[in-house]
């Protein structure tokens, strides 16, 4: 695989763009711990990005990062050719960038169709007195952002339950309403946090169709933490490894899969 | 139909009305807790001080007044003025939208991530603060409040009821407004809230803090809607009570009635604070009618707080709150 500012080609003859996100040389503590230690890594416009690494290995603290949830003490985070200041989660948000969480955080008491509706809450321009009374744009608004996700809720097969409380759905397709909420948002960067946790064989088939499906139907980029093998190195493009707060592998499934100190991350190294 | 069911229908009646004056506060109460998890003990006080900023604006009384000539040795009482009512209600109602601001710059913005009981305590602190802000502002005398709604007894129920039953019902017109009042206002909320941007932004807060900050929602804008809206509940309460018994600090007071009609209705929701609200007023007042004569009467004072023992004990959650489910 050949890699310049302009892009590579990946498996299956995708286009893969220029640098979307940066993260430059990132260190985060909490108090005396070290979480992420000088860490640099890019996503490139419409890949597929995996972050993997053993249980405490600081993956889900990098995302949060990503994510505007944790401020890194150290290192910078560029987006769209920008330096990105210290910024609120909801600010993140707003900036097209979507994310679904490791222990899913959706609104149980609100229905599966709310629930999404919430990930176009950015969108709407209509201001609070035109929504307080109901009248002229807020309407028309609402049943533009209605139609779209409706096409989300058909794309991710969840017709039937759209009038269900989230609250009463098994875990499987709550993880699915997140991932339609995060659509929702038509985000330009997608952030899956162990989209995959929990979940049966059949339900891992669905959600990594799901999953590829999107980044080629939306062109959206997709950056995810999974701990199942198998489906990090089925889906993705390229590959972080993290151990210990540290990066010590990036590159394609292959070139990972071969790495010497990868091998001894997983499988433990004899010391003597 | 005879005299003693008569009778007891008009009771209810107007038990029913004097539980709607219950749930005006109470739905103050409900909408903050919804949101934020707070228990607000100053919303009480949030009437009070609308009313008595109402009454300010509308005499055109100088805020202040006996600060400024105490320190100044002036003698300001009045602009001279007198506004009409709708704008003085308007002028008020910017006023409690100012008041959340206020609130949310300084003191909810610190406490975020405190345990309840910090927020709780940080809200009776508020109480007592409004309580005197208002003081100082307006001065401790009982004002009368009028925005010209109807009072006294209600000609035509009274002639209407005596035509079909042959007995006048004594029902207060204040009443039958402060009904059609909370009726629009628990239909305007539920609209807001269930199909608006900002509503579902509103329910999506209240239900999970993390995932509203990652759909994108800023949470101490949310906080200041709701305080908002809870300040303008609390205006609208506190011309209902105002008009009725004046506007006097012992208004602050009636917030107490709204806890046993919380723990009735759940302090999570909307309908709930209605319907506790109208079970307390009934209840009351029948109690009142039929028991009340045998034990010597009195016993509005504690009917409702007894009431709210009993659902304490058999149902915590209230009639319409969440249902307390720990998935183990």
């Amino acid at each position: 695989m050949t890699q310049d500012a302009s892009g590579y080609t990946a498996a299956g003859g995708r286009k893969i763009g220029g640098v979307l996100m940066e993260m430059k040389n990132i260190t985060l503590r909490f108090g005396g711990v070290k979480a992420i230690t000088d860490i640099s890594f890019d996503i490139r416009d419409g890949e597929i990005r995996a972050i993997i690494g053993p249980n405490g290995a600081g993956k889900s603290s990098m995302l949060n990062v990503i994510s505007g949830f944790y401020v890194p003490q150290e290192g910078e985070v560029w987006f769209k050719g920008y330096k990105r200041g210290p910024m609120k989660p909801y600010q993140v948000a707003r900036l097209g960038i979507a994310r679904t969480f490791q222990n899913i955080a959706l609104f149980d008491g609100m229905s599966v169709l709310d629930n999404i509706m919430t990930g176009r809450l950015t969108m709407m321009k209509s201001g609070l007195l035109s929504q307080a009374i109901w009248w002229g744009g807020a309407q028309k608004e609402e049943t533009e952002h209605r139609e779209k996700v409706e096409k989300i809720i058909d794309f991710l097969e969840i017709q039937a339950i759209r009038k269900t409380p989230v609250g009463r759905l098994p875990y499987g397709l709550k993880k699915r309403v997140e991932l339609a909420r995060a659509l929702a948002a038509e985000p330009k960067l997608l952030l899956l946090d162990e989209p995959m946790a929990g979940m049966n064989v059949e339900e891992k088939e669905d959600m990594s169709r799901f999953i590829l499906d999107v980044n080629d139907e939306f062109g959206t980029t997709i950056a995810l933490i999974e701990h199942d093998m198998g489906v990090v190195m089925d889906l993705s493009d390229r590959v972080v490894v993290m151990d210990y707060g540290r990066k010590i592998g990036d590159g394609t499934p292959d070139e990972v899969r071969n790495n010497q100190e990868v091998i001894d991350a997983y499988l433990g190294v004899a010391h003597d | 139909m005879p005299d003693q069911l008569l009778f007891a229908m008009e009771v209810t009646l107007n038990g029913l009305m004097a539980g709607v004056m219950y749930s005006l506060v109470a739905l103050g109460f409900v909408l903050i807790f919804k949101a934020s998890g707070i228990f607000n003990y100053a919303q009480g006080v949030l009437a009070l001080f609308a009313a008595l900023t109402l009454v300010g604006f509308q005499d055109g009384q100088v805020p202040f007044a006996h600060l400024i000539n105490a320190v100044f040795k002036t003698n300001l009482s009045t602009f001279g003025w007198h506004l009409p009512a709708i704008v003085a209600i308007l002028l008020t109602a910017a006023v409690m939208v100012l008041l959340a601001i206020i609130i949310e710059k300084f003191v909810l913005k610190h406490l975020v991530n405190q345990p309840p009981i910090i927020l709780f305590m940080a809200t009776i602190g508020m109480a007592y603060f409004l309580e005197g802000l208002g003081d100082i502002m307006w001065g401790a005398d009982i004002k009368k409040l009028d925005v010209g709604l109807p009072q006294g007894i209600s000609e035509t129920v009274e002639s209407v009821t005596d035509s079909i039953f042959g007995y006048g019902f004594f029902i207060d017109n204040l009443d039958i407004v402060a009904t059609v009042v909370a009726a629009l206002l628990v239909l305007s909320l539920t609209l807001f809230s269930q199909y608006t941007k900002y509503g579902r932004a509103l329910r999506a807060v209240a239900d999970d803090h993390q995932a509203a900050l990652s759909v994108g929602i800023s949470l101490r804008f949310i906080w200041v809607l709701v305080w908002s809206i809870a300040g303008i509940v609390a205006l609208v309460a506190g011309i209902m009570w105002g008009t009725k018994s004046g506007v006097q600090f012992s208004l602050s007071l009636i917030a107490l009635k709204a806890l046993p009609v919380l723990m009735l209705g759940g302090f999570t929701s909307i309908p709930g604070a209605i319907v506790g609200g109208l079970i307390i007023g009934v209840g009351e007042k029948l109690f009142e009618f039929t028991i009340g004569p045998m034990i010597g009467g009195a016993t509005e004072n504690w009917f409702a707080y007894v009431l709210a023992l009993v659902f304490l004990v058999f149902r915590p959650q209230g009639l319409f709150g969440e249902k307390i489910i720990e998935r183990v």
